[in-house]
């Protein structure tokens, strides 16, 4: 669906940002240095698609999500949703936006409050954002309820009644409630049992049917991201990688972190002839990266170049873009 | 055939709450032969880890065995007493936990933590201790030993500490090694290597391994022969072959649907409707029969037994289950 989409159409445009930590310590806790979290990644996200952003811990991939919605301040960078520059909004210029980006996190029970009701803690937001009556605030509540999978009766809940596939279902209501056009879900289904799981995963696909939603979808789990994503961005120590729709990434993988990622995966079959590319060694600290290519420490076809010069992020195809000197 | 390492036979499990006591295994039989792994396959709440914990005599304090026989080299565990089972536990039986950061001390280094199952059950000094312990940090492919042996367990990464866990549990060269979730904390590139890492100290020692795990993708990897649980039953038990190309309980086949796969083409999951019941939750008949899609009027009233089809077994009214003798659900009416 990408390719019939011009550059006008892009939902969110996102250019060269950055997020630095810094790491205080010493007597006069000074800044010692800093963890690059996320380092330079640009991306348009287009209307009405899925862009699953994989790797694995301390990829930046979640700081990225937070940082495309304005819930953390960039470093450097730009960020351009729907025509406007947001780059240094303040809170209260952010506030009519914050209804178009929503989050589902990964540990609803986390993210939900222990001692609210369940149809109050979605009401919420249409109190602040809304200046709907308190009848109407409740119908499109139970509305809401009904539309995830869950029944009117659970309004009066209390988190700890549900199951965890429900509670991410309740996350879901409550990322809904404002008609939102973006949505950020970070590991949403990771918590989930895998029959749980299916049943979150296709109750996302069909709203992003019927709502029209863009889906920024955070995951580890490549399965997952295979089949819900339309474009698939790999990260690395918070570098981009390679990104591309997901039928390239997945059959027509180039760069040597993403094959050994594809290749790492344990498959639900028996077939005792595969071959799998062992990669070495740890993740490098996101504090002090590795020279040139991040990826060199681990690469199995790493190369002099590679430690000493960083790879240009090109497209090696229409709509595949790839970080490596080789690929 | 190569001998029995264990034998578990009908072991029921129970938890003491608010309600009175509730069964989180209900009667479980399984056996492992050497050199054997088997996998225990289920979703959070099935007994799986429950089951784990029971043999190594860890059960919490509102736990207790209710019933069954755990036999292991001639003695049955469940009768042995707190001391009896300190000398088998971490020396014949060992276990390797899901989240090596809280497994581990913080308080204390690795290298201490490492010689103490080796100075306890083997009785080595500290000087031999140590430097088989170096030894087995060689083993499980930690780079500088030596340099380890003194650093605490924050000051290794998540992949090297579950390292350091598996060298813990071989440290007295068990002969069963119980493995409850692995590799679900760690990165895929690092489970690789841990898996690998398994493989390979398994088939050094010929250890038999009992691996805990809700991933399939895992299963296919490791497993000899599957156990797949469900609310605290076996609903299925087979050869690894057998589970993936041809199983039969409605349970597995519907595990093994809803994992999306990366090598195929699927418009949509097939998702098991509903959830896994809570331990309080009284369900006549075959404990799946709610949330099992050819459930029959039968599969609603009585409870099927475990069947031989082929070399596997099945816990199905709709694969010629029969009427089960081990009626536990009249029997914890009854309670």
């Amino acid at each position: 669906m990408t390719t019939t989409l011009t550059a006008k159409e892009t939902l969110f445009e996102v250019t060269n940002v950055k997020k630095y930590y810094p790491i205080k310590g010493g007597l006069l806790r000074t800044t010692k240095g800093q963890v690059k979290a996320v380092d330079g990644v640009s991306l348009q996200i287009y209307p009405k698609e899925t862009l699953g952003v994989v790797g694995e811990s301390g990829c930046g991939k979640s700081t990225l999500g937070r940082v495309i919605l304005g819930l953390e301040p960039l470093t450097d960078g730009q960020l351009v949703f729907k025509g406007q520059d947001i780059t240094h909004y303040r809170a209260s210029q952010l506030k009519p936006l914050r209804k178009e980006m929503q989050m589902i996190f990964q540990d609803p029970f986390a993210s939900l409050d222990p001692r609210q009701r369940i149809g109050p803690a979605i009401e919420e937001a249409l109190i602040i954002h809304t200046n709907l009556s308190a009848s109407e605030r409740k119908k499109r509540v139970s509305d809401l309820l009904v539309e995830v999978g869950l029944k009117k009766e659970h309004y009066y809940r209390f988190p700890h009644e549900f199951s965890g596939g429900q509670r991410q279902r309740v996350g879901i209501a409550r990322a809904l409630t404002l008609n939102p056009s973006f949505i950020v879900c970070d590991e949403a289904v990771s918590a989930l049992d895998v029959s749980v799981q299916a049943q979150v995963i296709n109750l996302l696909k069909r709203l992003q049917k019927d709502y029209e939603l863009t889906y920024l979808f955070i995951s580890h789990d490549l399965g997952v991201v295979k089949h819900i994503s339309d474009r698939v961005l790999v990260m690395y120590l918070g570098s981009m990688c390679e990104l591309g729709s997901v039928e390239e990434i997945f059959s027509n993988p180039l760069h040597p972190y993403t094959q050994a990622l594809l290749s790492s995966i344990p498959r639900p079959e028996i077939r005792k002839d595969r071959e799998r590319i062992k990669l070495q060694g740890e993740i490098p600290s996101p504090a002090n990266p590795p020279s040139g290519c991040r990826f060199h420490t681990r690469c199995p076809l790493a190369q002099e170049i590679c430690a000493r010069k960083v790879p240009e992020y090109r497209e090696v195809k229409p709509g595949h873009h790839v970080a490596c000197h080789f690929a | 055939m190569a001998e029995e390492v264990l034998r578990v036979k009908d072991l029921e499990v129970q938890f003491k709450t608010a309600e009175g006591y509730l069964s989180a295994v209900r009667g479980i039989s399984f056996n492992l032969k050497k050199g054997e792994t088997v996998c225990v396959v289920g979703e959070s709440g099935c007994g799986k880890s429950i089951s784990a914990l029971s043999i190594m005599g860890l059960l919490p304090a509102n736990g207790r065995i209710a019933n069954g026989e755990i036999w292991f080299d001639g003695k049955d565990l469940v009768k042995l007493r707190q001391d009896e089972i300190q000398k088998i536990r971490g020396n014949d039986i060992s276990m390797i936990f899901q989240e090596p950061m809280t497994a581990l001390n913080p308080v204390f280094t690795i290298g201490f933590q490492l010689c103490e199952p080796l100075r306890i059950h083997q009785n080595l000094n500290k000087t031999v201790a140590a430097k088989k312990a170096v030894e087995l940090l060689k083993q499980v492919g930690i780079s500088e030993p030596e340099r380890r042996m003194k650093q605490y367990p924050h000051e290794l990464s998540g992949g090297m500490r579950q390292r350091v866990m598996i060298a813990i549990a071989l440290a007295c060269e068990p002969k069963i090694l119980i493995a409850d979730e692995p590799t679900t904390a760690l990165d895929v590139t690092i489970q690789a290597q841990i898996l690998d890492l398994l493989n390979e100290l398994k088939q050094k020692f010929n250890t038999s391994v009992i691996m805990i795990t809700h991933d399939m993708g895992v299963v296919a990897e490791v497993a000899d022969r599957v156990i797949v649980m469900y609310a605290g039953e076996v609903v299925e038990e087979g050869d690894v072959e057998t589970i993936f190309n041809d199983p039969q309980h409605p349970y597995t086949q519907g595990l093994l649907a809803s994992v999306p796969n990366v090598d195929r083409e699927q418009e949509e999951l097939t998702a098991i409707p509903g959830s896994m019941p809570s331990l309080n939750e009284k369900i006549e008949g075959c404990r799946f029969h709610p949330r099992c899609p050819f459930a029959t009027e039968k599969c609603k009233l009585q409870h099927p037994s475990m069947t031989m089809i082929g070399n596997h077994k099945v816990r199905c009214w709709l694969k010629g289950g029969q009427v089960s003798d081990d009626n536990i659900n009249s029997q914890r009416d009854a309670l």
